[in-house]
């Protein structure tokens, strides 16, 4: 409780970790200080994993500037991160005559926004680019700057990096309370332990507008919006060949298809408001509705095997655009309402909440040196270790297969239990290996997992189960 | 790149790819290989610590562990070259395939190919069973991996989806790590657990009178978000819901074929068993790859996937001296509530080695009913049975394969009543 950070980010999703890797240039103290065990575990890692240009945002709001600003800088930072992408190009398919009659506006609106390069294609056009789409297409928005990537690794490349650059990762933070002492500190207070802070920066998603709250701030409300997903098998990559997008509605991007960069495909998503902020269940109601517009867009996709099924829950407030605001006597920025950009405007909102500070009086000094982060290959499109005959013969552990439906090796396993941010649960193995994401579900490694984690992190399997236990959900 | 040319390349060393090769060490073939991605030779029996296993091959009872042990030592002792952790990772061509293992990356070409890569079962997910996804959510293979291969804890209270054999090995291994078993769960009226010989019958009676089954409902939720704190089932016929209280949930059965490397080498699936479609030789739809075991269908028991391995050897040693592939031929369609049937196609091969019988399997409980097979709507055989259950794979004598013309019309094997 010593030590007194200059600035205290709350929240370790893309959002805040991406904060933090901004701050992490300068010569400031920072801590990112995460209530869960893990770097981003909420809607960071349950979500559509779409990178957007931000064609179809508001023109002139604050969504629309920074997602641009962030597309890019995404587009220089996930290459040379190693973060797995597919610039796969996005078609939005018109299925009716209103859908068809709004395809000019949602360009004109394209072209607003800086993304030039979208346009209207003919259903001839559509069929032509995935033969795979049910009949009835009546034409087509391309947006080709529309890319997959995998979310837990952007999470976690951000933060590895801020952390190599000297932030201090805070895990198991839950922050209750806020005090605001009399030396113009704050002391964060919660079951994990205390932080104190100068300068505090809410970038805690679904409970942003609980700590705006504690900084006497009502000015949002969240509202949990919960999307379900269905992951389909790896056979079923052969039918798509862009993300397949629908026509959006004011509420919703509409369910997608997809291919995912662990070459799977996904349906999805729902949009459904709740109250609990913790519930992260499918439901049956919601599965049905998926497998209905399955069946309506991609029949064929429904004839394959379902891999998983899961449910992210976005931080939609009552406004349109993101509540970003500096209040400069409290030292004090909200970073709230990123309802479903988080990962596309992360880069543009972490350069954003710098140049705040600097507004604010922070004095952000450049540091001499900015370490890079190169993290490990597992994106279908990159090579992976057990296709790589070099790394299997310097080290022999990268062609000893553990996640056989994945082909994840043992050397990466142990590479993600010795990593930065060391996995600690088989649930963070996952997200940083593929292992047990794929098809048999843990049918033959599962087992393997547990006891091969718990060996490496010097801990009874036991144990290793009940932090699993504590932490999922 | 080390590559690697054999007579034979088996993909798989369970019972299976094991018999299989010895059997064709046995018939003179020089040179097998047989690779499989595990550590250790064996196949699942490995994780099936009850007995039972080897009593139509060996004339024995083995427990699972021992049954394993003895394959694969008979492999090695009669000269096989056994890879173990080798995973076969794709097809250069029709004839070689492309394997990564801790010696590196390497091909092996071979004369022929069986793919024995056997099955698993339907996960949770698959099944599209809603709620969050809380510990305590097995398969019978992953239950199996955590208490006898890693003497892992899986909970105190479970609940067992289905009702059939591999059922029961969930439950031994439940009742083995001291786990309480609230009932086992299924959709139809009745438990599907026909015991494969009449001792196995005693032997489990204690075991099965202990635990409830709850016919007529299914699984249709999990309750709870980081443990499993019960899950939600529903009746079938009067859709009322009910919740049992339980921390650890199995899904057994419910087979899919392991075909990954079946389907991208581009052979032929089969829409009832979704493994390869396969003639009464084991050929697949791809000249000089064979396939056997559960690959073919999903689980049978271990002794019957070894005698069909070394049945599918004959076919394969026959092949290498000379035999010609068989054309095409045609395939089998069934009518519900046939399952399926396989082998599924009819062509030339076979006949010299004498015709081998089909198996079936129906979707629902049958009584007094027989199978009829037709080509071009005329019936070539009949043959009728007392009562069929679902789960249950049957026999079809297969002498009337003879009168199937292989270059004519569809054949079509359908259900009739029989009263």
């Amino acid at each position: 409780m010593d030590t007194v950070f200059d600035i205290a980010i709350i929240g370790a999703g893309v959002v805040g970790s991406a904060i933090a890797r901004e701050l992490s240039r300068y010569d400031v103290s920072c801590a990112l200080v995460e209530a869960k065990a893990d770097v981003g575990t909420g809607t960071s890692q349950a979500n559509t994993a779409i990178w957007h240009t931000g064609y179809d945002a508001k023109p002139g709001s604050l969504e629309a500037r920074l997602v641009r600003r962030s597309d890019a800088l995404l587009r220089q930072y996930v290459p040379e991160a190693g973060v797995p992408f597919e610039m796969l190009g996005g078609l939005l398919v018109a299925w009716n005559d209103d859908q068809r009659k709004a395809l000019p506006g949602l360009l004109e609106r394209a072209h607003q926004n800086g993304d030039t390069d979208v346009s209207i294609v003919s259903a001839e056009e559509v069929y032509r680019r995935e033969p795979h789409l049910a009949p009835g297409a009546l034409g087509g928005l391309w947006v080709p700057g529309e890319a997959i990537f995998c979310p837990y690794t952007l999470s976690l490349a951000l933060a590895t990096q801020a952390v190599l650059n000297g932030t201090q990762l805070l895990l198991d933070h839950p922050i209750r309370e806020i005090v605001s002492e009399r030396d113009d500190t704050y002391t964060l207070r919660g079951p994990g332990g205390g932080v104190r802070c100068r300068t505090l920066i809410n970038a805690a998603g679904l409970y942003s507008d609980e700590i705006n709250r504690l900084l006497g701030h009502r000015d949002f409300t969240v509202t949990p919006r919960r999307g379900e997903l269905i992951v389909f098998d790896k056979f079923a990559r052969s039918l798509v060949n862009h993300i397949l997008l629908p026509v959006p509605t004011a509420i919703t991007k509409g369910v997608l298809i997809s291919p995912t960069v662990y070459g799977n495909v996904m349906l999805g998503p729902t949009a459904e408001d709740l109250l609990d902020k913790t519930d992260t269940g499918t439901s049956a109601s919601g599965l049905k509705a998926l497998w209905e517009k399955g069946e309506a867009i991609l029949p064929e996709l429904m004839r394959e095997e379902v891999t998983a099924t899961y449910a992210g829950l976005r931080a939609a407030t009552e406004h349109s655009d993101y509540q970003i605001h500096l209040y400069v006597d409290q030292r004090y920025v909200c970073v709230g309402g990123i309802r479903s950009t988080g990962v596309s405007g992360c880069l543009g909102i972490g350069e954003h909440v710098a140049e705040l500070l600097q507004g604010a009086g922070v004095t952000l000094t450049a540091k001499g040196e900015f370490m890079p982060v190169r993290m490990p290959s597992i994106g279908e499109a990159g090579l992976r270790p057990y296709q790589s005959a070099d790394l299997i013969a310097a080290d022999p552990t990268y062609g000893q297969i553990v996640c056989h439906c994945e082909r994840v090796s043992l050397g990466e396993i142990r590479d993600a239990a010795r990593a930065v941010i060391p996995a600690r649960t088989v649930d963070g193995l996952r997200r940083r290996t593929r292992a047990l994401q794929g098809r048999c579900q843990g049918f033959n490694c599962h087992a393997a997992l547990v006891a091969g984690l718990a060996a490496e992190t010097k801990q009874t399997p036991e144990r290793l189960l009940q932090l699993e236990a504590d932490h999922v959900g | 790149m080390s590559a690697n040319q054999t007579d034979v390349l088996i993909v798989g060393a369970g019972p299976a790819g094991l018999s299989a090769a010895i059997t064709l060490k046995r018939l003179g073939v020089k040179r097998v290989v047989v690779v499989d991605r595990e550590d250790e030779a064996g196949g699942m029996p490995r994780l099936c610590h009850h007995t039972g296993f080897g009593l139509r091959d060996l004339r024995w009872a083995y427990t699972g562990p021992d049954y394993a042990r003895h394959y694969a030592r008979l492999a090695q002792s009669v000269g096989i070259e056994l890879r173990t952790s080798t995973t076969v990772t794709g097809w250069q061509d029709e004839s070689t395939v492309a394997i990564t293992s801790p010696r590196g990356l390497g091909e092996i070409r071979a004369g022929a190919i069986l793919l024995a890569t056997g099955c698993r079962e339907r996960p949770r997910a698959a099944r599209l069973v809603p709620g969050r996804r809380p510990q305590g959510v097995f398969t019978t293979g992953s239950l199996q991996r955590f208490v006898y291969q890693h003497h892992l804890p899986v909970g105190k209270r479970a609940v067992i989806v289905g009702a059939e054999l591999v059922s029961l090995s969930a439950l031994m291994t439940l009742a083995h790590a001291g786990v309480s078993v609230v009932g086992m769960v299924t959709e139809h009226p009745n438990h599907q657990i026909a015991f494969p010989y009449r001792a196995a019958k005693w032997l489990y009676a204690d075991l099965m009178a202990r635990v409830p089954v709850l016919s007529g409902a299914r699984v249709t939720g999990l309750m709870g978000s980081q443990r499993l704190t019960g899950v939600e089932i529903t009746r079938t016929a009067t859709l009322k819901q009910e919740t049992l209280a339980c921390d650890a949930v199995v899904f057994t059965g419910d087979w899919i074929p392991e075909h990954e490397l079946a389907r991208s080498s581009g052979v032929m699936l089969d829409a009832g068993t979704r493994g390869p479609q396969v003639g009464p030789g084991y050929h697949t739809s791809t000249r000089g790859v064979f396939a056997a075991g559960n690959l073919l269908r999903g689980a049978e028991t271990a002794d019957a996937c070894a005698l069909e391995g070394a049945q599918a050897a004959r076919h394969i040693q026959a092949f290498l001296t000379g035999s010609p592939w068989p054309a095409q031929g045609v395939p089998l369609a069934v009518a519900p509530p046939i399952q399926w049937i396989y082998p599924n196609v009819i062509n030339a091969a076979g006949a010299s080695l004498g015709s081998s019988a089909f198996h079936f399997r129906v979707l629902t409980f049958c009584r007094d009913i027989r199978v009829t097979v037709a080509q071009n709507r005329k019936e070539v055989f009949t043959q009728s049975y007392r009562s069929l259950a679902p789960n249950d794979t049957v026999r079809l004598e297969g002498r009337w394969s003879s009168a199937i013309d292989p270059a004519g019309g569809a054949v079509r094997v359908g259900l009739e009543s029989d009263r």
